[in-house]
């Protein structure tokens, strides 16, 4: 068997694994090298995540991801509907941590329209972001494990995100895609009750999270397969556009909470966890701090809360109350004409990017005026993260290839949009 | 910082024509597309400035302008803690712009995303291939023009 | 099959095996998580010990599908992502069902667009459509009890003949080769 060449095969996709920059020299090399295709359909490409590796015997040479097995076409569809409508959609981006999705799309159409929601209302969103971290990071932690084989850490994180989904389900209505938040603040209040049962699920869950951390942070076997693997450096990681814990893992100190402070996050005390390594067994550190961290905003966040309306009373941009609309003359025009025609903001453009768990999400939305976005870009974490895959890859063996992968937590539905 | 942009670009580049554009708290600096890699190395290289981290880049379809597309480039400055939007007006006939992965990398698979959805080729961009749909499909679908189900048959399904 | 088919008789004793063989197949079923998008986090949480799938019988989701008997589509799938599903489908061995898990892959589901399939029964046979955006853990549990409904009432006669191989197709060449 020869080594193959350019001209044998077809396909660009593969022309480009077969001319990629090879700079790995293996001693003792065999003569055979084999194009593996580590397929849409993997136990652990975290979603339909195709790569195809060049390998030499174990060790992967070349890399060369393919997305697009999960491209719903949301771009074109936005620019179909009214901004109301969209909510729904941002929800199955980074579909496990939907609240905080919705968030980020609230805040990027109220900085358009030039409204801001009553500060009840920030805090309850700032609640339901930090909860949504937690549920993230609890399962990028779970995936990770039961990528390197410790299976039972997975199902301990899934116990713990019950309990939070519960949560969801009584302040949203629903537990999973919870399209909770509004244009002009958020769709229902929180009563105290919940409040307390959230301050008392929190005081049990840092036990809980210590337990889990026992069974990893001194498995031997857990650190051997995770340090060292996947190394990028700071200059790197700036380059390649990561952001979120994956940056924090490398040295450099971003998060846009503190960068371009939103909502009330200049007002919570929190800590920032950086670690300068930059192998997986950082960026494993960095998520498993950050939950530790949400912790402590969830818990100064119901001590803070302001009593309060949670959605805007500005009747052209926000929908009135029900109550009102049944009862009222104006209220009801009011909601017939955001319904039917949307909020028409004033024309303009505005990106606004928020921390979500798995880094900077970013809406670009550019308006004409009417009730519908002339065009809406969703910056993805994901999308920039899987970029530095075939970087990140290159001398390691194949089951390195899982850990790299689970490590950088990508999400295919943000990533495919 | 906005005034030490403003002053820097104007000082260094005399010949170009900047327009600087300020809506929500946001600036937004427009040029000629001719210039955009010795811009761009600048604003990443000059003290003081420091654009390190490019975050998105896209286009957006005007559809009945002259100048049909117009390229939109998000970068941030780490140290400063600022964002930038520099954008070029792209034609339709002349559908196509010098790459700007050679100063970040971050911009590989952004402009491959670029090239799927509108078509705007890059020159010398490393590797410029279809990013979301298929290698063999012929469309670009966030052009205007593009109905928003589909062209039917584009893509085959397999049989059941 | 060889056996089974010179007893197809119908009498008591084939029957009772038949039935019996049925409930073994319908208390075990072992699935095939082809989790695409959201509904697959949905799927994991009837698996985690809340929902717990296990306790069906669906003790194992195992992702090879030559092991499996039931394949849950879990997600939007693309027009990319259909010749997987179909090859992936095709790999498994009979008797296999389908559960179209959520509305993504009954009808479409909320994503009218250029890219998504308008139901995978355009192109897989489906036994149990699973309702909802995503469906709760409970309403896949209900749609597993459904299809172990239908999986007890299947009988040896309802599974198709496999298909016949002519011996020429299979003959292998041994000469030396030429490279």
């Amino acid at each position: 068997m020869q080594k193959l060449t350019k001209d044998d095969v077809h396909p660009k996709i593969v022309q480009a694994l077969l001319g990629a920059d090879v700079h790995i020299t293996i001693d003792d090399a065999l003569e055979n090298e084999m194009i593996l295709n580590m397929g849409p359909q993997h136990p652990a490409t975290h979603g339909v995540l195709r790569l195809l590796l060049r390998l030499d015997g174990e060790t992967v040479i070349a890399c060369v991801p393919e997305l697009g097995y999960l491209h719903r076409g949301y771009e074109k569809m936005a620019e179909n509907m009214s901004y109301m409508e969209f909510i729904p959609h941002t929800d199955r981006l980074d579909y496990i941590s939907p609240p905080a999705n919705n968030v980020a799309y609230a805040l990027a159409v109220e900085k358009l329209a030039g409204i801001t929601a009553p500060p009840r209302a920030q805090y309850i969103r700032m609640l339901l972001a930090e909860l949504a971290r937690m549920c993230s990071h609890l399962v990028a932690i779970g995936a990770l494990a039961m990528d390197v084989g410790a299976l039972t850490v997975f199902l301990w994180g899934l116990r713990e995100r019950e309990k939070i989904m519960d949560f969801f389900d009584v302040i949203c209505g629903a537990r999973f895609t919870t399209s909770y938040t509004r244009i002009g603040g958020v769709a229902s209040d929180v009563t105290s009750d919940t409040m307390k049962n959230i301050i008392a699920f929190v005081d049990q869950f840092e036990e809980k999270f210590d337990e889990m951390e026992r069974l990893l942070n001194g498995n031997r076997i857990f650190i051997e397969r995770l340090e060292g693997v996947g190394v990028i450096s700071k200059e790197d990681a700036i380059d390649l556009g990561f952001t979120g814990p994956n940056i924090r893992a490398s040295g450099v100190e971003f998060d846009l909470r503190r960068a371009t402070p939103y909502l009330f996050y200049n007002e919570m005390d929190f800590k920032i966890p950086v670690y300068t390594e930059g192998d997986c067994l950082a960026r494993y550190f960095v998520r498993s701090d950050e939950l530790r961290e949400s912790v402590k905003i969830i818990r100064q966040v119901i001590d803070k809360i302001p009593n309060g309306e949670v959605m805007l009373n500005s009747p052209k941009k926000v929908l009135p109350r029900k109550t009102e609309i049944y009862t009222k003359m104006e209220e009801l025009i009011h909601d017939f004409m955001i319904v039917n025609f949307g909020i028409n903001p004033p024309v303009g453009e505005v990106y606004h990017a928020v921390e979500n768990p798995k880094g900077e999400l970013g809406f670009y939305i550019v308006s004409k005026g009417e009730g519908h976005p002339w065009k809406m870009k969703i910056r993805s974490p994901s999308f920039a993260n899987l970029q530095a895959i075939p970087h990140l890859v290159k001398g390691h063996m194949i089951s390195d290839v899982v850990a790299i992968v689970g490590s950088i937590d990508p999400i295919m539905g943000e990533a495919d949009k | 910082m906005k005034e030490l942009l403003k002053e820097k670009l104007s000082g260094h580049f005399p010949n170009i024509q900047f327009e600087f554009i300020e809506q929500f708290d946001e600036l937004t600096l427009k040029f000629d597309k001719s210039a955009l890699i010795t811009v761009c190395e600048f604003l990443k290289e000059e003290d003081g400035l420091k654009f390190n981290f490019c975050e998105d880049i896209t286009a957006i379809d005007w559809a009945t302008r002259i100048n049909r597309f117009t390229l939109v480039y998000h970068i941030f400055s780490l140290e400063n803690k600022f964002r930038l939007c520099v954008k070029v007006e792209v034609d339709e006939t002349e559908c196509s712009v010098e790459t700007v992965s050679s100063i970040w990398k971050a911009a590989n698979w952004a402009e491959r995303e670029v090239f799927d959805m509108y078509g705007i080729t890059f020159v010398n961009h490393p590797d410029l291939r279809r990013m979301y749909m298929p290698e063999e499909f012929e469309h670009h679908p966030l052009r205007k023009e593009y109905p928003l189900m589909g062209i039917p048959g584009a893509v085959p399904l397999p049989k059941k | 099959m060889g056996l089974e088919s010179k007893l197809i008789n119908d009498g008591f004793f084939t029957t009772t095996v038949d039935a019996l063989a049925a409930w073994a197949r319908e208390s075990s079923v072992w699935p095939m998580p082809m989790g695409i998008s959201c509904c697959a986090i949905e799927m994991m949480a009837s698996g985690d010990p809340k929902y717990d799938i296990s306790r069906f019988g669906s003790e194992v989701m195992r992702f090879t599908p030559r092991q499996c008997d039931l394949m849950i589509v879990a997600g939007t799938v693309t027009y990319k992502m259909a010749h997987v599903v179909k090859k992936i489908f095709d790999q498994m061995p009979e008797p296999k069902w389908v559960i179209a898990m959520g509305a993504c892959t009954s009808t479409g589901g909320m994503y009218r667009s250029y890219n998504v399939v308008q139901g995978i029964d355009q192109f897989l046979p489906v036994d149990v459509y699973a309702a909802g955006c995503p469906p709760r853990p409970e309403n896949l549990l209900n749609a597993l009890m459904q299809i172990q409904d239908k999986v007890g009432k299947t009988r040896v006669k309802d599974f198709p003949d496999p298909p016949q191989i002519s011996h020429e197709s299979l003959q292998v060449d041994l000469s030396p080769s030429k490279n």
